[in-house]
């Protein structure tokens, strides 16, 4: 495959939505080690792929990052445990996305590393390269899989898969998603600013294990700090570094491949089909992490934000922590919060219940405050502004009426499984239609009535 | 879709200060949880009546009362005949979405000056009663409701509304004394002058008559992105190029493409009536398609027809087109079709 040269990076892709960027209330906030709650709960199933089960005992005392749970599976990763102390006997938890998933909770011993010890093992300290080279692709990917890695964008997708070389779809780029389109979120711009280093580092690992010979860090050009921090360190390592468009949802992979390589990922299929693994910055940073210091993914960065909570913040958190203990480390809701959402506010989910577990894939909490209901919904006036705005190109309005009246061959003669569920058509909608949220059930019940 | 719940309580093994002594009300919804407030219909629907507002202005000022009472008797009857017919269908009133007014204005511009109080009221009435009622409603009808009501009022009363109509010499007002540059070019071969159909100071039907209004509005309207920029642009294009050729060819003698242009209400339909969303197609393809085919369309009524003008056909034509264009122009997501399955 040929390589084409970065100026024909287009730097952005067609269609998307500029929502109000809504940074401020926490991108100017250090990161802050969350001190480790007195009982965290680890969910076995935080990830793509077949679930975990759980490898300890209740009563046995665990160390900090000791396996917790594991899967034979290929697509799965294991868990492991962010605090030493207690297992507890299993139980059940619901993820904010409504899944409830079973979960092994662990009480904390009393003595936890300082913040300060936490931060250099996870972030500080030497990421040295020149060891890369040498380094055997299998054992990084054995090693990956072992660390329990998966996609810290949100999908959650086991990294180790991605990162097997396949021969018949060779990878020549590694593409770190440092967009971050979601309004409000700011963790992985804060992880940029304060730990570049690992970023960069995780990324060329990357490369070495995929085989590829080109690794580009996307980041949008509303980071401008982010972009300075990345670049001092990449520069040096034949690292590029390149500033997309503000727009959502550049975070997409498919938007990110398009606008920082030129590469359209087919309909179905996967960065690999144009030669590309896409990760997020905070996986990257994982991967170093995992490789170097043979340490597990049990912690990550995760933003509380936005008008209704009392003190924004980016905290580094044990993964298993409870949402409330989160919000309680930053003051609590204000008493005009009005929504809170896991996730950002174009794709998350709106909470009933703080005491879900933090997963791998937990990037923010988003507290909306004053008016948040949608306006009541009028007849669709067949304006378009949904078919203007959809980065895939599709029809949202046929979509969402097809949806309605459960007209499967209609909802598939306008490519209903295309959709990506990104929200800008609900977004725009002049008449607040809910047609992401059509679309979303109609896909679901789509595959339910139609047999296969 | 929203439901309410209480903050939930904390409690349990992991209890936390998450508890305040006042209590917030969140709301539980799916999401985006956001929404871009700028544009709504009402909004759009305002957009349309500001953008008509410099087409209003030449009205009166060419037609003086006779203008306003056309504007006011077919705005009126439009808005009691949404409320009447809402009603009837047991469905709360839409009044303030605009929609009834901006249809009752659209259908005002579009009558002459002297026609008598009836046309436009029947007029009206019909284009919300058959036009948009009868389909369902906002959003439902298929063709153009304005344009419904006045094909049946020019139907039911040719005398009122044919080209004979447009002149009167008797009122006193210097626009109403001569025929209408397109019924002088079609009965008598005669060219009127650019300048005057630019400015609006022919004869014709109120809101007709000056370009230049309906290009400011039209602008207007597009920049707001309320009417998709692809129609009036297909539709010009059409027209320039369908009337150019031929006159690239064979010289232009008298009536030039920019009198096609500028002359009838030709881009007060380009601008106003075939942009109504609800009755154009949703891809920006469609669209196109849609511009280019009432351009030409036009076109062919003004030379073809027993017609002078043929705005109005042209419209109602390529309404009753759109659901084919909408099938014909599905567009390819990014990345192909969704692949069958294996």
């Amino acid at each position: 495959m040929s390589v084409p040269a970065v100026h024909a990076a287009p730097r952005t892709f067609p269609r998307g939505v500029h929502p109000p960027e809504e940074k401020h209330w926490s991108r100017d906030r250090k990161i802050e080690v969350l001190r480790a709650p007195p009982l965290v709960q680890i969910a076995l199933h935080q990830h793509t792929g077949a679930p975990c089960t759980a490898v300890v005992q209740p009563r046995q005392t665990v160390a900090a990052g000791d396996i917790v749970g594991n899967s034979d599976a290929l697509i799965s990763a294991p868990v492991h445990t962010p605090v030493a102390g207690t297992v507890q006997r299993e139980t059940v938890a619901t993820l904010p996305n409504g899944r409830h998933v079973r979960v092994v909770p662990v009480q904390s011993a009393p003595d936890q590393p300082s913040p300060e010890a936490l931060w250099n093992d996870l972030f500080g300290g030497e990421w040295p390269t020149d060891s890369i080279s040498a380094m055997d692709p299998s054992e990084i990917v054995r090693a990956v899989r072992a660390a329990g890695i998966v996609g810290q964008g949100g999908a959650a997708f086991p990294t180790h898969v991605k990162l097997a070389r396949n021969p018949k779809k060779p990878v020549d780029t590694i593409l770190v998603n440092g967009c971050e389109c979601e309004p409000y979120l700011t963790a992985d711009e804060r992880l940029m600013i304060e730990a570049p280093r690992p970023i960069v580092v995780g990324a060329l690992i990357a490369a070495r294990a995929a085989g590829a010979s080109r690794v580009v860090v996307a980041v949008e050009r509303n980071k401008p700090e982010a972009l300075a921090a990345i670049r001092s360190v990449a520069d040096s390592r034949g690292v590029e570094v390149l500033a997309l468009e503000t727009k959502y949802p550049m975070g997409g992979e498919k938007q990110t491949v398009r606008a920082a390589l030129g590469r359209t990922i087919p309909t179905g299929g996967l960065p690999l089909d144009v030669g590309v693994v896409v990760i997020n910055v905070s996986t990257a940073a994982a991967i170093a992490r995992a490789v170097l210091r043979g340490r597990p993914l049990t912690h990550r960065v995760v933003s509380v934000t936005g008008p209704g909570i009392a003190e924004p913040k980016n905290l580094l958190v044990p993964i298993g922590a409870m949402y409330a203990d989160l919000i309680a480390a930053c003051g609590g809701l204000k008493p005009e919060a009005a929504r809170v959402i896991a996730g950002g506010p174009m794709m998350g989910f709106s909470l009933g219940s703080f005491q879900s577990p933090v997963t791998k894939g937990t990037s923010g909490i988003v507290v909306l405050a004053g008016e948040s209901a949608r306006p009541p919904e009028t007849p669709c006036v067949r304006c378009g502004r949904c078919v203007d705005v959809c980065p895939l190109n599709l029809v949202p309005t046929r979509l969402a009426l097809a949806a309605r009246h459960k007209d499967w061959p209609m909802a598939q003669r306008f490519h209903i499984t295309a959709c990506m569920e990104c929200g800008c058509c609900a977004y725009v909608c002049p008449a607040s239609i809910p047609l992401v949220q059509l679309i979303r059930t109609g896909k679901v019940q789509m595959q339910k009535e139609v047999a296969p | 879709m929203t439901s309410s719940a209480s903050a939930p309580p904390t409690g349990g093994t992991t209890a936390t200060a998450a508890a305040r002594p006042r209590e917030p009300r969140l709301t539980v919804a799916p999401g985006p949880h956001i929404a871009d407030r700028s544009l709504t219909t009402q909004r759009m629907m305002a957009d349309v009546l500001l953008a008509l507002l410099p087409l209003v202005a030449v009205a009166i000022a060419q037609f003086r009362q006779y203008a306003l009472f056309q504007i006011a008797v077919a705005t009126s009857a439009a808005v009691i005949a949404e409320w009447v017919f809402a009603r009837m269908r047991g469905r709360p009133a839409t009044l303030w979405d605009g929609s009834a007014a901006v249809t009752g204005l659209i259908l005002a511009l579009s009558l002459p000056a002297t026609a008598p109080w009836y046309s436009g009221a029947v007029g009206a009435i019909v284009a919300i009663g058959v036009g948009k009622a009868m389909f369902g409603g906002l959003g439902q009808n298929l063709f153009n409701p304005a344009m419904v009501g006045r094909a049946f009022a020019m139907i039911a009363f040719p005398a009122a509304l044919g080209a004979t109509a447009y002149v009167n010499p008797t009122l006193g007002l210097d626009a109403l004394s001569g025929a209408t540059p397109l019924t002088a070019l079609k009965m008598s071969g005669n060219v009127t002058p650019v300048l005057p159909l630019v400015l609006g100071m022919t004869n014709g039907a109120i809101g007709e008559t000056s370009a230049l209004a309906s290009i400011l509005g039209g602008l207007y309207l597009c920049a707001r992105r309320t009417a998709s920029w692809e129609i009036p642009a297909g539709s010009i294009a059409a027209l320039l190029i369908a009337t150019g050729l031929p006159a690239l060819v064979r010289g232009v003698s008298g009536w030039s493409p920019l009198h096609d242009l500028c002359a009838g209400a030709f881009l007060y339909g380009a601008f106003f009536i075939a942009t109504d969303p609800v009755t154009s197609p949703l891809t920006p393809n469609g669209k196109w398609i849609f511009g280019i085919g009432y351009g030409l369309l036009v076109l062919m009524i003004r030379r073809l027809s027993g017609y002078p003008e043929g705005v109005m056909f042209a419209v109602l034509i390529m309404n009753a087109l759109v659901p084919l264009i909408n099938r014909a122009t599905i567009p390819v997501p990014v990345g192909g079709p969704v692949p069958s399955p294996k």
